[in-house]
């Protein structure tokens, strides 16, 4: 990828490359699911008793697709960018891409670092070379940030690698009984890393600014998949692995949750900058997520699978507008833009439909998994706060929509301006992401079934190992 | 012993050649010809005990894979160096041919060090390898700075030199014997004078890998010697000592180690602080790596800290790791016009190749994934965390290897995300060539650490 020296053969490669993965990821989903096709394992380090195991269960198989179906819409809705250096841009793309599906299959705990560690490499070279102006100082620290994270998460991971015997293996992980003190320290070995990449209050302040800096298609790589890393992972590597830990801890968690998604609605309301308030909106919504993970129940989880696709997909329609708006008005600011809606009328529409999404309004993809996630907060059965927990979060909605509106409100109606007077129509490729990002955002919110039997044996799975009750 | 023998003579050689040769290019040449034929000869002895010179030691030296295997390491990095670096050694000074031979020299003593079995032939190779580095640290004549930086390496080298023959001569009078075997029979009881002799010995050790707090001479000497010799200080001669360290801990401490973990808890901990966080606020890349060398050396002493059946294979791969890395970067750091940070800046665009491959052995010496370094780093933690305690001084490591990054980051932003004209003098195709094939090698070991320790065991 690096030798392609022509700017438009690296974005048509690209694109090819991602659409390929598209592919495979649906061959997976469809013709070849059974349980041999979809691992792989064979010794990597064996000195170390360390496998290269990757495998796909349902929760990984959804988000996989997810990464399988963004990264083309993000290469299409990106067409009209131009990159110094387009092969390196779209090489360290496709390179990501990989990070980070290795990450959503490993199944050995040191492959899973690995792949954590080289997710971040090529996202922080993307951002720090086409990103905006005070872009250094910005992706720096988010690198310092996760690179702390992770390197704690590495001691978590050698410490319970001497417990489990000498082994890096998932199944055997997840049959392990660590004795509960141990477990109240060893969790914020492993959870650290995962709130910084999510990000939950107080981990979040490298977010904002990153996401302002870096170039929009690397934003919506950041927000729509890289986020869920953190989320997953609090499924898959520490729920069921220190299960007392977990438990323990899970009120003080809710609490630093339900602390970031107020804090974060608020900051949204008064933002004027686009990039900077669908930031803040994403870190209230992975807030939720967080929060739904800590209820332990099914409806929570399975709530929390259907939404991490869902956030994924709403995101990057939000990010595409974002960059339509830019590129074609050089600003971002909510001030300076206005009643574009007579402008351009498509992008609009589909806007409206997104952004209600956002704000999880029903028949729209964002109803169902918040539903199931506000329920399964309720009816926790592991904290006595379920209902303050659920009502506190409850306020999160009608700001949520109140930051959102604005915004719709803002740049669409009301009077046009010098600047957007000269609007014209968006053109085609942005608005077909838009619209398969719009018809995903029906069918999942009409249809959710698919997706939720999809899941649902890895949940369960899951619910096995974890406390369900106080 | 092929290796001992063979640099001895190889440094009379080249040490002559300078008399009877007038070619720079063909001493140059004779020097990598002869690091070739060191390399392959030790590979000889390791993996098909192949012995040229047979000599009785009387059990003073030992050729096991351990050593062997570092021997290894050090004459592969030798030979990359010379490759690399050679060019740059003929315009410190005149004497280019007495350099080159100072630096077999100095390779004789690595590889007693690696495979010694009593004090005395620890003190020996302590001393060859001393001596020949307080001569190659000043060999910048006119340059004030080199002047002072070799006085002061000699009077501290030599101020630990005593130390190291006091703790000796307090271990042979507890115990009569120079021999290491007879050192851990002995230490089982507390025995006054063999502690106060064993306490110099670690103190006059912890100074020649300078290890804090006695790590002052590092940035000093570091900095004034020129920068060719700089490199071969920090990697090779920096992880031959670390090797006589593990060895001389197998036998002296090892069984005892309870009652000086604290003792070295503390070292590891203040290496790391003070290596680390002075990094920080350098200006000078070349200082920044001084002081990246001492938290490097914080890292290292992890093997030794929790003794077990990983610091060995930890212990050759970190020295691989970071000595393959140094190279690398002093290597482009000689061919700078400009050693601060700024002088990086916009690397990127004048020579692309250059900053991927130092961004590659940046990467490695920051530890992440798919570089040697990360692997390298792991064994280390893995070795402290296998012994169940002192997991906040884990802790306490992985966010200093999280401060290092800050610094070696500093490098790369410099290179690719700023602009500016950083300026390299001539870069030729064969300089390049071998960079690109250290860069490789950092890889192929992190994706395989295996292919390098299984030599351990077999």
């Amino acid at each position: 990828m690096f030798a392609v020296k022509n700017q438009n053969s690296a974005k048509g490669i690209a694109l090819f490359i991602s659409l390929g993965v598209l592919v495979v990821s649906l061959l997976g989903l469809t013709v070849m699911n059974n349980h041999a096709n979809l691992n792989y394992n064979a010794p990597w380090i064996s000195i170390l008793n360390c496998n290269f195991h990757i495998g796909l269960d349902g929760m990984g198989q959804l988000i996989c697709l997810l990464t399988a179906v963004c990264f083309p819409l993000i290469f299409i809705s990106t067409w009209n960018n131009t990159y110094k250096g387009a092969n390196r841009f779209y090489a360290l793309m496709l390179l990501s891409q990989a990070g980070l599906m290795g990450v959503f299959l490993a199944m050995d705990a040191l492959l899973f670092y690995f792949f954590w560690e080289l997710a971040l490499i090529p996202v922080y070279f993307l951002s720090s070379i086409w990103g905006g102006e005070k872009r250094i100082a910005a992706t720096f620290k988010f690198f310092i940030y996760t690179f702390v994270g992770s390197l704690i998460m590495l001691v978590g991971i050698i410490y319970v690698y001497f417990q489990a015997n000498q082994s890096f293996d998932l199944q055997t992980w997840y049959s392990l009984k660590i004795l509960p003190e141990k477990q109240t320290w060893l969790f914020w070995l492993f959870f650290i890393a995962f709130a910084i990449k999510m990000p939950i209050w107080p981990f979040h302040t490298w977010q904002p600014d990153v996401y302002e800096q870096s170039p929009t298609a690397v934003t919506m790589v950041l927000s729509g998949i890289m986020v869920k890393m953190g989320v997953f992972a609090v499924i898959r590597w520490l729920a069921p692995i220190v299960p007392d830990g977990f438990y323990l801890w899970g009120d003080t968690i809710s609490l630093l949750c339900l602390i970031g998604m107020i804090y974060a609605s608020l900051i949204a309301i008064k933002q004027d900058d686009l990039k900077r308030l669908i930031a803040y909106s994403s870190i209230a919504h992975v807030g939720l997520m967080c929060l739904a993970i800590f209820a332990s129940n099914k409806s929570g989880i399975q709530g929390v699978m259907l939404q991490m696709f869902n956030h994924g997909i709403n995101i990057i329609g939000l990010w595409i507008v974002a960059n339509a708006i830019e590129t074609k008005y050089g600003t971002r600011k909510l001030s300076e833009l206005g009643g574009l809606a007579q402008k351009d009328a498509g992008l609009a529409i589909l806007l409206v439909i997104i952004a209600l999404a956002n704000i999880a309004l029903p028949l729209t993809n964002g109803f169902v998994g918040e539903f199931m996630m506000y329920n399964g907060v309720f009816s926790s059965a592991v904290t006595k706060y379920g209902v303050l927990d659920m009502s506190v979060a409850g306020i999160c909605i009608i700001l949520s929509a109140v930051y959102t509106l604005n915004m719709i409100k803002k740049i669409f109606y009301g009077h046009s301006n010098a600047l957007t007077q000269s609007g014209t129509p968006t053109s085609v490729p942005v608005l077909v992401c838009l619209s398969v990002i719009v018809a995903l955002i029906f069918i999942t919110g009409v249809y959710p079934k698919p997706m939720l039997q999809l899941t649902n044996d890895s949940v369960d799975a899951i619910l096995k190992y974890i406390k369900t009750s106080i | 012993m092929n290796a001992i023998i063979f640099s001895a003579i190889w440094g009379v050689l080249m040490m002559f050649s300078g008399i009877f040769i007038k070619t720079k290019a063909v001493i140059r040449n004779l020097a990598i010809t002869g690091a070739a034929i060191l390399l392959l000869l030790n590979i000889a002895e390791l993996s098909y005990h192949f012995i040229l010179f047979h000599v009785n030691t009387r059990g003073m030296l030992v050729f096991d894979s351990f050593g062997l295997l570092f021997n290894t390491i050090a004459f592969a990095a030798a030979l990359i160096y010379l490759l690399a670096s050679a060019r740059d050694i003929e315009d410190v000074g005149v004497n280019q041919a007495d350099y080159l031979a100072l630096i077999f020299f100095v390779l004789c003593g690595v590889s007693i060090a690696s495979s010694f079995n009593t004090l005395l032939m620890l003190f020996l190779s302590i001393e060859i390898i001393s001596i020949p580095l307080y001569i190659l640290t000043g060999s910048d004549k006119r340059n004030l700075k080199s002047n002072e930086a070799s006085l002061k390496y000699f009077l501290m080298g030599s101020f630990s030199t005593g130390i190291m023959l006091m703790g000796i001569a307090l271990i042979y009078g507890a115990t009569g014997s120079f021999a290491l075997g007879n050192m851990s029979r002995q230490i089982i009881g507390f025995e006054p004078v063999l502690m106060a002799g064993l306490l110099l010995l670690l103190i006059s050790m912890s100074f020649k890998v300078s290890a804090a707090p006695f790590h002052f001479w590092t940035p000093d000497v570091y900095d004034g010697a020129p920068t060719v010799f700089t490199s071969f200080m920090a990697t090779i001669v920096k992880a031959a000592i670390f090797i006589a360290f593990v060895r001389l801990f197998d036998a002296a401490y090892g069984q005892a180690l309870p009652k000086w973990r604290l003792t070295i808890a503390f070292i590891v901990a203040a290496t790391l602080f003070i290596g680390n966080i002075t990094a920080v606020f350098q200006q000078s890349v070349k200082r920044m790596l001084a002081y990246s060398s001492i938290a490097q050396a914080g890292f290292m002493f992890f093997a030794l800290f929790g003794y077990n059946e990983y610091s060995k294979d930890g212990i050759i791969l970190y020295s691989a790791a970071y000595s393959l890395a140094t190279i690398g970067i002093f290597a482009i750091l000689i061919k700078m016009k400009d050693y601060t940070f700024d002088g990086y800046n916009g690397l990127a665009k004048q020579q692309p190749l250059l900053a991927a491959v130092n961004t590659i052995f940046l990467l490695s010496l920051a530890g992440i994934p798919a570089t040697a370094g990360f692997f390298a780093k792991y064994y280390m933690l893995v070795a402290a965390v296998r012994n169940g305690t002192y997991l906040w001084l884990v802790i306490f490591a992985v966010l200093c290897a999280a401060v290092s990054a800050y610094y070696y980051f500093r490098v790369i932003q410099a290179m690719y995300f700023k602009d500016g004209d950083g300026q390299v003098k001539e870069a030729s195709p064969a300089f390049k060539t071998i960079l690109v094939i250290v860069a490789g090698l950092i890889i192929i070991l992190g994706l395989f650490p295996q292919l390098l320790t299984v030599h351990l065991y077999f």
